[in-house]
């Protein structure tokens, strides 16, 4: 059977293209490899090599011809043994020439929006299924127009998860629970390690990493040199294979260094590997504001990691919180950002005294329960918050405070029913408006109980500017009790 | 059915001659890795795969070269984007990895990941990465995972010359050298990151010099010739795998065709590809020292032309075949359900 040559796509973009040049004529023998034509893409004029050998039995498209279509027959291909006769009855079918894959994409261009109304042209309307399989299986692209369900999968826990309770407790600080959580969780598993700067000799750099390398030794508690981008993708590289590394960023403003593999590499991979290949990592350190240290080392980055499909991002408040989500972080399968807090280290909360104590990831807690007002909030800020709803209290309004917990996959299922309850809401972070946690919990809440509002979600946030240095200016940058409790007196019109 | 089966662990010699089998076997899989590509091209132009396509064709002997010294079951390869030989190179199914390009269910990643996208844990294949360098820190991170656990193995984790101009391939080195990490580092010099040749593009064009400042020997090797960088190779890894740390290789070598599927490659003459072509060819070089050894003859090597051909028609037709993954897709392997 002669071969039939096909225009060729030679550009992502190319459906159609100028037959510029024939390099060989008809009866040339052709090898493999052999520049046969020269095509004009949309971008650029390409040779276009022969992958199969034989003789040009004929030439079915003039050269110089403009606008012919990907996949349309150009020239016939005699194989060893065969004559020109055998060429025109190969081309008399032009198989896949009325087929060209290029239509696909093409009445999108046919359909401007200027013609009609704009519901007559639905993406639907695309005449993909009429391609004649047979001869060209087609990549057909989008096939029905799409309407999402929920608006993704992974972002929100769109069920109850049941928390067991604990009746013993014990006291210490967030800095010796997060040391116990890792700690624990390298007693019972050999592929957790921990890596990062100071982590080992030094005891790290916020000590939280105290007496581990005492008991776990230099293989497992790894001082690196300072080299955030080399270390978060070995470690991610290691979690590849099968190991279980956390990873501590002396704080998360480094992690900027290292972001291309936290989502390019970990995040991402599962889902480019088609469930094949995941990554079982932890990146952990102090993130958000500390204090005096300026615009580059102060900032939250809660958003910046929600944003992304693959990843699970953490942030505990209490000493409960740390130890709880950071055994639940170095357990899951998943990458976990897990975003700790400096000021809060030193802080002492009362912990489970039980050895099996993990929390759910993706369950917040309702830190204080109140009926006039919810606050939705994280980290440092739980803190700030419970201190504002005792102002609020002084003040007749009872707030309920919602300890996030988890920012993703955030806890759906508790935000709404706290509205629901209380028909105000507000959001109190350390980081920027812009494209916050909090313009998130808005969106949630205001498109799932927008019925039950009786006032608009409002934000508390981190002023829109990078961190100043002056204590005054500085203390004017983050949310304190008196603007929380201020925001929350306006969604109840009592401001 | 993928390249040939391989050896069992050994430890060669470089000095050995390998046997003709053998030999056979590098000219078998070299020439799977040509036609595959070819194939791709193909499709590409008849618009069955689409994006980016970064293909391999006259830099087979680099990747053959250096899976002769690799040990079944325990090294680990890892690559950028340009990895259809390595994939066949490593055993994964050509029948998977061009359903991959085609974007089709039977595809190693179910068609989510593309070109730049597979992975076989089996196969001991860590991808297929799509930015330039970050390939490096996590091979140098398969390293480590062989020394943690101490199986033996040696990462073989390639970049082009674009990439020995990243960052991150200087903090990799620092590392695997202060923990002396089982990882060779091959540089693919093909000459040209995308259309920028190594001379415009590095202020010392010795590649294999780089590991220098960090004590890490290294060697350029013609990559152009499948038994120089074999012996290297073997050289290298017993290097990584004794204990003594990374090991870099600069391999010579030359892609005849453009960086990807659109780039018309008039950063460079027609006569400098056709010279490559011509007298470098990794394939006809080897085609030559097979029939001057005796090892096979015309009909034998006809034969394998015959089977590979085979292999490569029948990963086409699968790739066509099989269909697009499921809408629900979409939606599945973002996260492991914990």
């Amino acid at each position: 059977m002669p071969i039939t040559v096909l225009m060729p796509a030679l550009s992502p973009t190319m459906t159609e293209g100028k037959l510029a040049k024939w390099l060989k004529k008809e009866g040339d023998a052709i090898a493999a490899g052999d520049i046969i034509a020269e095509i004009e893409t949309d971008k650029a004029t390409m040779e276009f090599e022969a992958v199969d050998e034989g003789v040009l039995g004929k030439i079915l498209v003039a050269e110089g011809t403009e606008g012919v279509a990907v996949n349309a027959a150009i020239a016939v291909l005699l194989l060893e043994g065969e004559d020109a006769s055998a060429a025109d009855t190969a081309a008399a079918p032009a198989p896949a020439a009325a087929a060209p894959v290029a239509a696909a994409p093409a009445p999108v261009a046919s359909a401007p929006v200027a013609s009609a109304p704009v519901a007559s042209a639905p993406v639907a309307s695309v005449p993909v299924a009429s391609a004649p399989a047979a001869a060209a299986p087609v990549v057909t692209g989008a096939v029905e127009p799409f309407q999402p369900e929920v608006l993704t999968t992974t972002a929100y826990t769109l069920t109850d998860i049941p928390e067991k309770t604990y009746d013993k407790f014990v006291r210490m600080t967030v800095r010796e629970a997060l040391r116990d959580a890792m700690a624990e969780e390298m007693r019972r598993d050999d592929a957790v390690f921990l890596m990062g700067e100071e982590v080992a000799q030094y005891q790290g750099a916020y000590k939280v990493s105290q007496g581990l390398l005492d008991e776990f030794g230099p293989r497992r508690v790894i001082d690196t040199p300072i080299t955030e981008m080399g270390f978060a993708g070995l470690a991610t590289g290691a979690a590849f294979k099968g190991l279980r590394p956390i990873v501590e960023f002396m704080t998360f403003n480094f992690s900027m260094q290292a972001i291309d593999h936290v989502i390019n590499s970990a995040a991402k991979t599962l889902y480019m590997a088609g469930g094949k290949m995941g990554c079982p990592i932890v990146f952990r350190g102090p993130n958000g504001a500390a204090a005096r240290v300026a615009a580059q080392h102060s900032q939250c980055y809660a958003s910046w990691y929600a944003h992304c499909p693959g990843l699970k991002v953490l942030a505990p408040w209490s000493a409960a919180d740390a130890k709880g989500l950071l055994k639940a972080a170095i357990r899951d399968p998943n990458p976990v950002v897990f975003l700790e807090n400096e000021i809060l280290y030193g802080q002492s909360f009362d912990v489970p005294d039980d050895p099996d104590f993990v929390l759910p990831i993706g369950k917040a807690k309702i830190e204080r329960a109140g009926k006039d007002v919810t606050i939705v909030t994280y980290s440092r800020m739980v803190g700030t918050s419970l201190e504002a709803a005792e102002l609020l209290a002084a003040e007749g309004i009872d707030a309920e405070v919602i300890n996030l917990r988890t920012i993703r996959p955030l806890d759906v299922p508790t935000i709404l029913a706290s509205v629901k309850k209380t028909n105000r809401c507000i959001s109190v972070e350390e980081g920027w408006p812009y494209a916050g946690i909090g313009s998130e919990i808005s969106a949630v809440v205001t498109e799932s109980a927008f019925d039950y509002l009786d006032a608009p979600v409002r934000r508390v946030t981190g002023i829109d500017v990078p961190m100043p240095y002056a204590v005054n200016l500085e203390k004017m940058v983050l949310p304190d009790a008196k603007r929380i409790a201020d925001a929350a007196k306006a969604v109840c019109y009592k401001a | 059915m993928a390249t040939t089966p391989r050896r069992k662990p050994r430890s060669a010699k470089s000095s050995e001659v390998p046997d003709t089998e053998e030999l056979v076997r590098y000219y078998r899989d070299m020439l799977l890795i040509r036609r595959f590509e070819e194939k791709a091209g193909q499709l590409y132009g008849m618009g069955l795969i689409g994006g980016f396509c970064h293909l391999y064709i006259g830099q087979e002997a680099v990747v053959v070269g250096m899976q002769a010294a690799a040990l079944d079951g325990v090294d680990t390869v890892i690559t950028s984007y340009r990895d259809h030989g390595h994939m066949l190179a490593c055993g994964m199914d050509p029948k998977g990895v061009m359903a991959e390009l085609t974007g089709r269910i039977g595809g190693y990643s179910k068609g989510k990941g593309g070109s730049m996208h597979m992975f076989s844990l089996e196969k001991g294949f860590f991808g297929g990465h799509g930015i330039v360098g970050a390939q490096i820190p996590l091979g140098t991170g398969l390293g480590f995972a062989h020394q943690y656990s101490g199986d033996g193995g040696v990462c073989f984790a390639y970049m082009g010359d674009g990439a020995v101009n990243q960052g991150q391939v200087y903090e990799s080195f620092n590392m695997a050298a202060l923990w002396k990490l089982p990882v060779v580092y091959v540089i693919e010099n093909n000459k040209y990151g995308m259309g920028t040749s190594v001379e415009r593009a590095s202020a010392s064009t010795a590649l294999y010099q780089r590991g220098t400042a960090y004590g890490i020997p290294g060697a350029p090797v013609d990559g152009m010739d499948v038994l120089t960088v074999r012996d290297a190779a073997l050289e290298a890894a017993e290097h990584a795998r004794s204990g003594k740390g990374p090991y870099i290789l600069e391999a010579n070598t030359y892609r005849y065709r453009g960086h990807s599927m659109s780039d018309p490659a008039k950063y460079r003459s027609k006569e400098e590809v056709s010279k490559m072509r011509t007298e470098h060819d990794p394939i006809d070089q080897l085609k030559s020292k097979l029939l001057e050894l005796n090892a096979i003859d015309e009909a034998g090597l006809k034969e394998i032309d015959r089977e590979v051909k085979v292999i490569v028609t029948e990963a086409a037709e699968f790739s066509q075949n099989s269909p697009e993954p499921d809408p629900s897709e979409l939606y599945t392997d973002i996260l492991v359900d914990a």
